[in-house]
Formats: structure tokens, C-alpha cells, sequence
């Protein structure tokens, strides 16, 4: 039997806003344990949760953004259980009238088809603190810095068939809440998380399968290694004459396995109900116009400015405009430079790897425009080879606006040799020293001039102009 | 010289601005009579006598350089134990807090401070102020100063009986469902619940948020007036609190004392069968007073009467349940020693740490709030409020007041609720509704029973309506003296 493979996801993603969701604690992250926390967030007796404007704002901007209806009047709930991370013993949340619902989000498949991601509802709610348990003996610490800092989960509709597709909108929504400045996603700081929550049916069936929801997944890679590993475990329980059991997973990325943490029998009751504490939040038709008005533009458009503007393919515009700090770094350096193509190359050729290499965040990059448009200018000006540009790449990576690319060129003596006589006095030392080569280039295995140029580039440190060593080889191998 | 013990508060905070004594006098006098009357009564959880002391030299102080000048200036108030004043243990009458201190001031206290008055003590009360007696209290049941054998109402039994028995001259306490009015009609005091948001709950450990109210218990309409005053507004600390169109304005000025043209309504409802009959005359008696200067009374029904009862205890339990998940051993007040494991810890510590009373009503709201109980409870109660709170809505266009007992019957005997806890549910009916509509209400003395006992009548008002609130009761207050009685001299003659 063929399977096919239905998922949902539930992002938590952490708002960039300064201070916390009902206290004007900082949102800082790491901190000493306990030192960005106050009698509120830790919910000390008789102390009362405030709504930060500013959450609600970036609350809306995302919801605006991901194509959400917004409630007029959106409520907050609380949501009870005893854990000791939990300072309340409930977390304020929405249930009955989240702030967002019914959006959607494009994404492109592995096929390249287009395809929307429905968005069930957005809402708005406070993280609780960590657990740190100690190494040694039985005892467990809190450290209450993260309660309150606030969140909205992105509740997705059960649109997903495939990792590629849960890869894809997690890029896209990453992308646009990056763009409206609301988080910086880091999923490794943990302020982009997601929950997974996975069926598998027969192809051409109608019916959903029974489900399981796997948590604590912090990457795109555990991510798709979870739902490989979570889709061929339900497939195995079913072939085999199993039933798969409702309940929630955690992902063991270390071991690439998921545990059972609980099932549906024993799920907790959380007696949802309405914040006494807090107000119903109405929001006026007036500020959702102003909030749309102020939207920055967004990948999607700013994609085909660039194809436009700058004669980017489809695909390389993809790429650079997937990141909002990406994006100014490519136009900033293009506008200084003039030469976007040559931009668009260094970054997705080079810059990429070495993100890829480093597991950096997009955002975290810090290449100057400035810096990067003259070495941009002395690659097209032939200045510097590109292979001493590979080099050289990796330094400006890595330095800071004030850097002096000039002065680093000369110091490293790393400029382009222009002078003819020095190549001519290597290339022949090169021939002198390999005369059986040169029997071979005459019996016309033209295959060793790649040994000539190699040797020769060598002996000037890859300094000199390939095509220029190129035509001095032949020219002297022709007078032997 | 007056007895300074005799004096309201605002003629003590005249007799401190005039000079004829200082903050520091009346706040040692008022110190002596607590240690010399509170070993039999039991209102106070704590007294601060030290740091009282330290405050009203301070206060008097300020008052003598002309930076403190206002009406209760350096005049001594206590304070209800369930808000939080920084320092100070602040118990809820629970064994579960321990001794908590907390590290900061509900925004009443500050407001208080700035005016200058002068903290002496904390009340006791009901355990998380979930009763109607002050029976349930960790720290002792509170003895009622007309008949020690009696309960002095609750759940701020405290700071009533501290009142009556000049162990204070006013204080402050808080109202989920009648516990500042009705521990104020069973002591003879005036007690009073202003509209929900008019003053901020900041700092008060909450039972039922979206019901609780500070306000004042003190001998008069003029004292609570004044207080108001000072611990009104806007706050931005809670989100419930509201802005104030006569912000600005004083209560305390708005008491003219003209209640000519007033309409007065009588549900027929408050007046029937279960209500003695002393109480129900007294009453009619206060009704009558009103209309003999220039009131119009007219009888009206409320229908939705008999749902109070069962609408308040959802709604009050639900809240509840969720509002006390916060003591759980796990950062301050009591833990139990001996647990195995975080589950047992919780258990244990909160086994051993609530009163009956108060896990009974967790229990109840645990139970409302339960998957699949919800719609058929606490969604119910939800309509059943928005009901009330339109039938009191269209009350209020024809008439400015509602008139009725405070409680029906005059303060029971110690232990007789506690065996019936049904029966002492009840005895709140005339009082939830005010707090499940968020209205205003005023607890004025208006007789005695035949056992010397006081009786309380209760007026309501619509949303914002405090000025005819207070206006009705101090119009009362200039042409009658039961708050002027004395609960010492009775009890000694007794």
C-alpha cells in the first residue's frame, strides 16, 4: 500500500519586543538565572499581568502579514497546570478569541509547484521559565528569566504531504516575520520552535489517520528527520497490524528518535478559562489600516523588484531575498558597486558556504556593504585574481566596517602581477625544469599546459592573471 | 480633651491639622487599645507598633511643614490581610503563606502613604477571604464586639470588629461577594464596595479577580467618602482599573446630605420570606427616613434573585481554583516537610497548607471549569451575569438607588455556620449581586435586633452612581446615631 504522509504545525515564535508580556522585565537573552525576572512574571501573590502594547502590536504586524483575519475583539484565556517552571500555575493564552485567524502562506514544493499553507489562528501567550536539574544529587533549579517573554503560535491547518513543503513555509514564515522586524526566529536561541503533528493515510483515502505530536524540535534538519522517522514508524505500526496511538512525542535529536510522552488517556485537563485580569483588546479598523500601511516590503515583492532592478534570475532572487539581512547586504553592496550579478554570485557562491559551514543565522551576518562593494571593485577591475578573492573573501566575512581593504592588499601583497618580466622568468624556469613535459605538450597532449599553469600559478602564488600565465606558456613552449 | 478612641477619622485628622494632637499621639492611643481589647476580640493577624510609630513621626512631621494636608493626614488605618504591604507578613489568614513578606506595596498602601496615613496593622479574616464568618481564619476566629459569642461577619471580619470595637478608626478591607458590607451591618459599622475598577487591585492576593474589590470599613459615610478619595483611580499596574470621569472630584465634597427627588426602589424580593423581622422593619424604617426627606420609594421586583447564589459561587470558585494554583510550595509560604517526588510535594504542601473551607471551594471550581462541566457551569454563570447585569441596567434608568437588607439576619452565633455551610451561603444573597454586576454598594447601620445586635441596610447603585450612594447613606447617617452607637459600652453593660 502507498502512504501519504497529512501534517500540521504549531510554531511558537518569540516577539523581539524589549520588555516582557505583562511586566516591563527585559526580554534579553541568557542572563544570570533570576536576574530578568519581578514580583509579575513570576507571579507573586496580588501582583496583576499588564498587556505591553507593543506585543500586540507585532502580534497584528505578523498577523496582517501572514494574510490572517484579525479579531475585532481578541481575548486572552488562562490555561492551568502545576509544573514548577509555571510560577502561576497557569500560563495566559488565548483560546476562545485568539487576535488572528483563517491566513495563509505560499510556499513553493520540491516540484515547484505553488502551493498555500491555511492558517487556523494565531495567538498570543506568555513562555514559562526552565528547569535546570542538577548534575549531581536530585535537586532542580529555576530560573524564571523566559516567563513572560511573549509568543504567538502560528497554528497551521493539517495542509502538509511532505518535509520539503514543512521546510518550505517554515523558510517563508521565518522570512516574514524577520522582514516586520517582530522576531528574529533563531531556532537555536529557541525563539522559533515547532511542534509537528503527523498522520499517515492510504493514498486516495478521505479520512485522516490517527495523529501523534511531536515537540522539542529545534532545526530544520531534526525537523525533517523527525517526520522521516515519526512517517516510517506509523507505517510500520500499520503494516505490521498496529494502531497508532494518539499521543504527544518528544524528538531525542541527539539519538534521532522520538519518545513517547504522553497519550491522549492521560492528557491533561487545563480548565481553559477567560483572564479575569486582563481586558478584552479591541482593535480598530483605523489601526489595522495604519499597521498595513507601515508593512515593510516582504520577500515576495521584493523578489521580483530584484529580477527587475538588478536582472537577478528567479532562483538566485530567491535566495538572497529569503533573509531580510541578506537582502540589505546584496542592495547596499550592489548600489555601491554597480555590478549586482557579481554581488549576487560572492554571496550565494561564498558567503552561503561559509554560513552553512559556521550553522550561522542569516541574520547574524555582518559583512559591511561598504567594504564588500571594493572587493567587489577589485575583482571587476582585475585588481585581484579570484582565486586570491576566495582568500580574501573569508577575511572581509569576518571584519568590520572600518576595514581597509587597499591597505590589506598591499600589505598582503596580494594584487595582481602586472609585471610581464617576472611571469616570463618563471614560466621559463618552469619549462626548464620539466623538459619531458615539454616532449609531451609537442607529441601534442595538450593536457600538461593545465601542469604548466598550475606549476607556474604556484610560483606566483596565485597572484598573476590566469589567462595572462596562459599565453606566456604557450608563447614560450612554442619557441622550444 | 475628646477621647481621641471616640473620634471618626476625620475628626482626628482635623484634630492633627489644628494641632491639638499629633499623629503620633492618636496612632500610640490607638496602639494601646489594641493591646488592651485584641487578646479577646482577635482582629489583628499583626500589629506594626514600631514601624507605626517611626510613620506617624514622619507624617507629623510633613503635616507641621504644610506638605501633608489632606483630610486623614496622619491618621492611624488598618489593613485587611490579604493586601500585600511590603515587609509586612501578609498571610490571607492561611497557614499556606507562611510567613510571606511581600517585596512590594499594593498601590492602595502607597496611595494611602502619600495622603500620610498611618498603617498600624493587619486584619484578620476569613482564610483567602472565602467566608462569611472569620471563622476560617489559620490565625483564629475574630470575636464580634457587641456579643463576643457571636461572629463579626466576614470575610472581613477584622477590620469590622477592629472598627466597632475602637481597635481601629477605619481600615480597609475587600468585597468579592459582601465581605467588607455584610461584616459591617453584623458590627454596626459603615462599610462600602465601590464600583468594580474604581479602585486598583494591585497588590490584593486575589479569590475571584473579576469580583474583588478594596474598599473602606470605617464609623461613617464621611470616613469611607474620604478614603475613597484617596485610594481611587486609574492605575496602571492593573488592567482592570478604570480612568474616571470625576477624577478629580471628591467624594467627601459630592456628600450634600439632599436626598429630595431621590428615587429610592425596594425589591419586594429582599423583603420576603427567610428575612427576620426585625431586619425587614428596620429597613422599611431607614426607606421611610429617606422619604420623609423628600425621597420617592417604590417597590420593585428582581426576578433574577434566586441565580445570585448559585451564578456567584461558579464564577467565584472558577476563579478561585485558578487564583490559589499559585501555592504550591515551590517558591515561598509553608511546604510541607515529608514528600516524595514534585506531585507529592504539591499535594502535601497544599493538603497541609488550605483550610477545609478553602479547598472545598477549590475543589467546586476545579470541578465547574472540568472538560465538559464547563458549558453546563461556569459558561452558564457567564450568561446568567450578563442577565443580571441588564436587569439591574434597566432598573437603574427609572430609579438611582436600590434599598435592602444587608444581610437577613443579624450576626449568628460562633460555630453555628461552620456546621452548615449551605445556610451560610445563603446569607449572602442580598450581597453578590452588586459584585457580579460590578455595582457600588454602601453598608449603613440602621438598628438593633432585640439582643442589642446591629442590623445593616444595604444600598446599590448603578456603574459609577458612588455619589448617590454615599449621598443616600450619609443623608441618613446626619439624621440618625445607630453608627454612632458603641459596641465597648454596650458590651461592658450587657
Amino acid at each position: 500500500m502507498t502512504w501519504e504522509t497529512v501534517m500540521g504545525l504549531e510554531v511558537h515564535v518569540e516577539l523581539a519586543t524589549k520588555s516582557k508580556i505583562f511586566c516591563s522585565c527585559t526580554t534579553e537573552f541568557g542572563g544570570e538565572a533570576n536576574t530578568h525576572c519581578c514580583p509579575i512574571c513570576t507571579g507573586m501573590p496580588g501582583t496583576l499581568p499588564v498587556l505591553n502594547e507593543k506585543v500586540l502590536e507585532f502580534a497584528l504586524k505578523a498577523g496582517i502579514a501572514l494574510n490572517c483575519d484579525i479579531t475585532r475583539y481578541n481575548k486572552f484565556d488562562r490555561k492551568n497546570y502545576f509544573y514548577p517552571d509555571l510560577p502561576k500555575a497557569y500560563q495566559i493564552s488565548q483560546l476562545y478569541f485568539p487576535f488572528a485567524k483563517n491566513g495563509k502562506v505560499e510556499i513553493t514544493t520540491k516540484s515547484g509547484e505553488k502551493k498555500t499553507i491555511g492558517i487556523h489562528e494565531i495567538h498570543m501567550e506568555e513562555d514559562a521559565g526552565k528547569l535546570i536539574h542538577s548534575p549531581f544529587g536530585d535537586a532542580t533549579y529555576a530560573d524564571y528569566n523566559r516567563c513572560g517573554v511573549p509568543l504567538i503560535e502560528i497554528v497551521s491547518e493539517p495542509d502538509f504531504r511532505g518535509s520539503d513543503e514543512v521546510i518550505a513555509y517554515l523558510e517563508q514564515v521565518k522570512s516574514t516575520l524577520e522582514y516586520l522586524g517582530v522576531s528574529d526566529c533563531k531556532m537555536q536561541e529557541g525563539s522559533m520552535r515547532a511542534d509537528v503533528n503527523l498522520s499517515v493515510r492510504p493514498v486516495g483515502s478521505k479520512e485522516f489517520g490517527t495523529r501523534t505530536e511531536m515537540k522539542n524540535i529545534n532545526s530544520f534538519k531534526a525537523i525533517e528527520h523527525a517526520i522521516e522517522f515519526e512517517t516510517k514508524r506509523q507505517i510500520e505500526l500499520l503494516e505490521s497490524g498496529g494502531r497508532v496511538v494518539q499521543q504527544t512525542r518528544r524528538w531525542d535529536d541527539n539519538k534521532s528518535k522520538s519518545y513517547a510522552m504522553r497519550s491522549k488517556e492521560n492528557a491533561q485537563d487545563y480548565r481553559y478559562f477567560p483572564e479575569p485580569d486582563i481586558p478584552p483588546i479591541s482593535v480598530s479598523e483605523e489601526r489595522l489600516a495604519a499597521l498595513k500601511a507601515e508593512q515593510p516590503e516582504l520577500a515576495g515583492p521584493k523578489k521580483l523588484r530584484y529580477i527587475e532592478q538588478f536582472g537577478l534570475s528567479d532562483y538566485h532572487a530567491s535566495i538572497i531575498t529569503l533573509n531580510k539581512n541578506i537582502a540589505r547586504i546584496f542592495e547596499q553592496t550592489a548600489e555601491l558597486c554597480g555590478e549586482p550579478k557579481e554581488v549576487c554570485n560572492w554571496i550565494i557562491g561564498n558567503a552561503m558556504y561559509l554560513i552553512n559551514e559556521r550553522s550561522m543565522e542569516l541574520g547574524d551576518v555582518s559583512l559591511s556593504p561598504r567594504v564588500f562593494a571594493e572587493f567587489i571593485k577589485a575583482i571587476t577591475s582585475g585588481k585581484i585574481n579570484k582565486s586570491v578573492g576566495k582568500t580574501l573573501f573569508e577575511v572581509i566575512f569576518d571584519s568590520d566596517d572600518s576595514f581597509d581593504i587597499d591597505k590589506y592588499i598591499a600589505d598582503n601583497q596580494l594584487a595582481v602581477i602586472d609585471d610581464d618580466g617576472a611571469i616570463y622568468e618563471v614560466v621559463q624556469a618552469i619549462i626548464s625544469a620539466n623538459p619531458q613535459s615539454v616532449e609531451q605538450y609537442k607529441e601534442g597532449k595538450t593536457k600538461v599546459m593545465a601542469f604548466f599553469v598550475g606549476q607556474c600559478m604556484r610560483q606566483l602564488k596565485g597572484k598573476a592573471n590566469p589567462d595572462k600565465v596562459n599565453k606566456i606558456i604557450v608563447e614560450e613552449l612554442a619557441k622550444q | 480633651m475628646r477621647d481621641i478612641l471616640k473620634m471618626t477619622a476625620i475628626e482626628v485628622g482635623e484634630a492633627i491639622r489644628k494641632g491639638e494632637i499629633t499623629s503620633v499621639e492618636a496612632t500610640s492611643a490607638l496602639l494601646d487599645a489594641i493591646e488592651a481589647a485584641d487578646s479577646e476580640i482577635n482582629a489583628y493577624i499583626t500589629v506594626c507598633r514600631e514601624a507605626a510609630l517611626e510613620q506617624a513621626k514622619k507624617v507629623q512631621k510633613l503635616i507641621e511643614s504644610g506638605e501633608l494636608s489632606g483630610p486623614l493626614a496622619g491618621v492611624p488605618i488598618a489593613i485587611k490581610d490579604n493586601i500585600c504591604t511590603k515587609g509586612v507578613k501578609t498571610s490571607c489568614a492561611s497557614k499556606i503563606l507562611g510567613d510571606f513578606k511581600p517585596p512590594y506595596d499594593a498601590t492602595v498602601i502607597t496611595r494611602l502613604e502619600e495622603a500620610g496615613m498611618v498603617v498600624v496593622g493587619k486584619l484578620n479574616m476569613d482564610e483567602f477571604a472565602m467566608g462569611s464568618t472569620t471563622e476560617t481564619s489559620f490565625y483564629g476566629a475574630t470575636k464580634n464586639p457587641w456579643d463576643k459569642n457571636k461572629v463579626p461577619g466576614g470575610s472581613s471580619g477584622g477590620a469590622a470588629a477592629a472598627v466597632a470595637a475602637g481597635e481601629a478608626f477605619c481600615a480597609l478591607g475587600s468585597d468579592t461577594g459582601g465581605s467588607i458590607r455584610q461584616p459591617a451591618s453584623y458590627c454596626g459599622v459603615t462599610g462600602f464596595k465601590p464600583t468594580y475598577g474604581t479602585v486598583s487591585r494591585y497588590g490584593l492576593i486575589a479569590y475571584a479577580s473579576s469580583l474583588d474589590q478594596i474598599g473602606p470599613v470605617a464609623r461613617d459615610v464621611r470616613d469611607c467618602a474620604a478614603i475613597m478619595d484617596i485610594i481611587k483611580g486609574k492605575d496602571c499596574m492593573d488592567g482592570t482599573s478604570i480612568e474616571l470621569e470625576e477624577q478629580n472630584e471628591s467624594y467627601l465634597q459630592m456628600l450634600s446630605g439632599d436626598v429630595s427627588k431621590l428615587r429610592v426602589a425596594l425589591p419586594k424580593e429582599c423583603f420576603g420570606e427567610g428575612v427576620d423581622d426585625e431586619v425587614r422593619s428596620s429597613v422599611l424604617l431607614m426607606a421611610e427616613e429617606l422619604k420623609k426627606q423628600g425621597a420617592e420609594v417604590t417597590e420593585i421586583s428582581l426576578p433574577f434573585i434566586k441565580y445570585v447564589i448559585p451564578t456567584y459561587y461558579i464564577m467565584a470558585t472558577a476563579e478561585a481554583s485558578s487564583n490559589l494554583s499559585r501555592f504550591d510550595g515551590v517558591k515561598y509560604g509553608f511546604r510541607a516537610t515529608e514528600y516524595d517526588g514534585l506531585r507529592d510535594l504539591y499535594e502535601a504542601t497544599r493538603s497541609e497548607g488550605f483550610g477545609e473551607e478553602v479547598k472545598k471551594r477549590i475543589l467546586l471550581g476545579t470541578f465547574v471549569l472540568s472538560s465538559g462541566y464547563y458549558d453546563a457551569y461556569y459558561k452558564k454563570a457567564l450568561q446568567v451575569k450578563s442577565i443580571i447585569k441588564e436587569q439591574f441596567d434597566s432598573i437603574f434608568e427609572q430609579y438611582d438607588v436600590i434599598i435592602c437588607p444587608t444581610a437577613p439576619a443579624t450576626a449568628p452565633t460562633i460555630g453555628e455556620s461552620l456546621s452548615d455551610s449551605l445556610k451560610m451561603y445563603l446569607s449572602d444573597i442580598f450581597t453578590v449581586s452588586p459584585n457580579i454586576a460590578g455595582l457600588p454598594a454602601l453598608s449603613v447601620p440602621c438598628g438593633f435586633d432585640r439582643s442589642g445586635m446591629p442590623i445593616g441596610a444595604q444600598i446599590i447603585g448603578p456603574r459609577l452612581g458612588e455619589r448617590n450612594v454615599l449621598g443616600a447613606g450619609y443623608a441618613y447617617q446626619q439624621v440618625t446615631d445607630f453608627h454612632k452607637r458603641n459596641a465597648a459600652e454596650r458590651s461592658e453593660t450587657k
